[in-house]
Parts: C-alpha cells; structure tokens; sequence
C-alpha cells in the first residue's frame, strides 16, 4: 500500500495523499448506519416489515419506491 | 485535521446527493410519473376491488415522489462519501475529482444496474402482494452482493496490479467480477410476476425512465460531489485546469 500512496513529483503533482482509517472509522460507523437506516424507509418500511403500524409511510414514498426499484407491493 | 476533513467530505456528499436528487427528481417527474399512471390505469380497469386511498395520487406523484427520492439522493451520497475518504488515493493515482467520478460509475453499476438486470423495477400492478416479504429480501441480497463482489474485485485488482500490471490486473478483477455476478444470477431464484395482458411497451418504458433516474442521479452525484471535494482537497487551481496553463512537462 504504502508504495502506491501519493509521491509528489514534478509530472504528477496532484495525487492525493490517502486518508488515515482511525479518522474515517467513527464517521462510516455512525454515518453510515444513519444512511442505511434512512434508505430502510424509503425501500422497505411498511413493505416487507414494519417498524411502524399501518400503510403512511409506504403510501407517501409508493411512487419513488415503484422508480427507484425497491419491491413495492 | 484528518477527522475535519471527513467531515467536510461527508457534508459536501449529502449536499451533492442532495442536488443529484432534485436532478433525478426532474428525470422520475417527466419521464417516470406518466408511466406510473399508466400502469395504475390498467390495474383499475384490471381490479374489482378498489382499496381506499390514503395519500392522494396527486400527492404520491408530486411530495411523496420527491421525499423518496431526495432522502435516497442524500443517503447514498452520504455512503458514497464515505467510500470515496477510503477509495482517494487508495484505488489508484487518481486526482480527487476523478476519484469521485470512477466511484460514482462503479457505484451506479453496483447498487443498481447489477441488481436490475436480476430484479428489475417493476410498475404498479406488477407483483403479487403476497411474495413481497421474498422478493424484498433478494432485491436486498443482490444488491449487498454485488456491491461486496465489487469492493472484493477492486481489492483483487490492487493486489495483483504489482505482478500483472495495472491494465492486466483490472481486466482479471472485472472478469472474476462478471463470473460471480453471472453464478449469482444462476442461484438465486428467478421472479416474473408481470400480469398476462400488461402491455410490455408500458413495462418496457417504465423500466427505461427508472435506469435513467438513476443514471442522471449518479452521473450528477460524480460530477457535483468531484468538483466540491476538488475544491476542498486542492485549493489551488491546479495550472493544467485554467485557461492559461502554462505547458505541462508531459
């Protein structure tokens, strides 16, 4: 890895140094669980499983759901 | 300072996949929501059972359309964020902008070409009501697949790119990617619930207007997400970009 990373030289000037793990780690954890949890309510809530009762939030996101590709009904 | 930089790269991803939505809203809006209704259409003259409305098809076309597709727009572009702090400088000897591009295409490939070639999006009055639980889990399952088997052929593709070279060891990673998309396909159960007499122009049109929601959507993400974390990540204007550059040496 380390030999791939950024070695600035005077043909390629603008590679990118890389960004350490520890810093990206808390940020893709938490973030990342975020997102995945907001992408379960526009494609799945009230489909296949329900985490609240009732047909709402599937009925109000029904179209993008047909158009982003996600089983609907 | 390593730590503020992801965060600025995750801020600018949500608001890139932010604008990204509202591209591909217009795209779902003009070219999807006509085949939407459609399709309703047919399943009202195909039905006798008519079931009462709990948010008006007004409102599903218009706000539910938008909400839907606004917080995907956001959630991706906040993962593809993240992956792109992973992927710069890691993937190859790419500038940030066309780190983010790259990302974008083989993120457009994996989240959701791969899974519609297996499990397209289908229209109102396509799919039985009693298999969703089935058919969510394998539209879930192929995309996780697939987008594991890419991160797994990008990393074969680095491993073996010191010993085959960079052009051989990419062609090896693709061609084992194709292989376990194409064993994948092979397994997994296949799915085809489309009524008898649905009209397949109709199908056919709505699944083009679904793929190029998408591709407006992360073909926008790349180019808007690339030109922010280029800004962030080199503040100079690099000589070869403005109009006056001074001859490079290469």
């Amino acid at each position: 890895m380390a030999q791939s990373v950024a070695q600035p030289t005077a043909t390629n000037p603008v590679v990118p140094a890389t960004l350490p793990l520890k810093a990206i780690a808390p940020w893709a954890v938490f973030f990342g669980i975020l997102m995945l949890i907001l992408l379960y309510f526009v494609g799945a809530e009230q489909g296949a499983t329900s985490v609240f009762s009732g047909t709402d939030v599937h009925e109000w996101v029904h179209d993008a759901r047909h158009l982003l590709g996600f089983p609907c009904h | 300072m390593n730590s503020a930089t992801v965060r600025n790269l995750l801020v600018r991803g949500m608001l890139a996949g932010l604008a990204a939505g509202v591209l591909a809203l217009v795209v779902a809006y003009f070219l999807g929501e006509p085949n939407v209704d459609s399709a309703i259409g047919f399943e009202d003259a195909h039905s006798h059972e008519h079931e009462m409305e709990v948010v008006s098809r007004s409102l599903q076309s218009t706000a539910g359309l938008a909400t839907g597709v606004l917080v995907y727009g956001v959630a991706f572009g906040g993962i593809a964020a993240l992956a792109f702090c992973f992927a710069l400088g890691r993937v190859g000897r790419f500038s940030p902008r066309a780190t983010a591009l790259l990302l974008s295409g083989c993120a457009l490939l994996a989240v959701y070409v791969v899974p519609f070639l297996k499990y397209p999006a289908n229209p109102p009055s396509v799919g039985d009501p009693d298999t969703i639980g089935k058919r969510t889990t394998l539209y879930f399952l192929m995309m996780v697949l697939s987008v594991l088997l890419a991160v797994g052929a990008t990393i074969l593709g680095k491993r073996l790119s010191p010993s085959l070279g960079t052009w051989y060891a990419t062609v090896v990673a693709v061609a084992a990617f194709a292989v376990a998309i194409g064993l994948a396909y092979a397994f997994l159960p296949v799915i085809n619930e489309v009524p008898k007499d649905f009209p397949a122009t109709l199908l056919w049109r709505f699944r083009l207007s679904a793929l190029a929601m998408q591709i407006v959507l992360w073909g926008g993400f790349g180019l808007v997400f690339g030109e922010l974390a280029q800004r962030l990540l080199n503040p100079k204007p690099a000589a070869a970009t403005s109009g006056r550059a001074v001859p490079a040496a290469h």
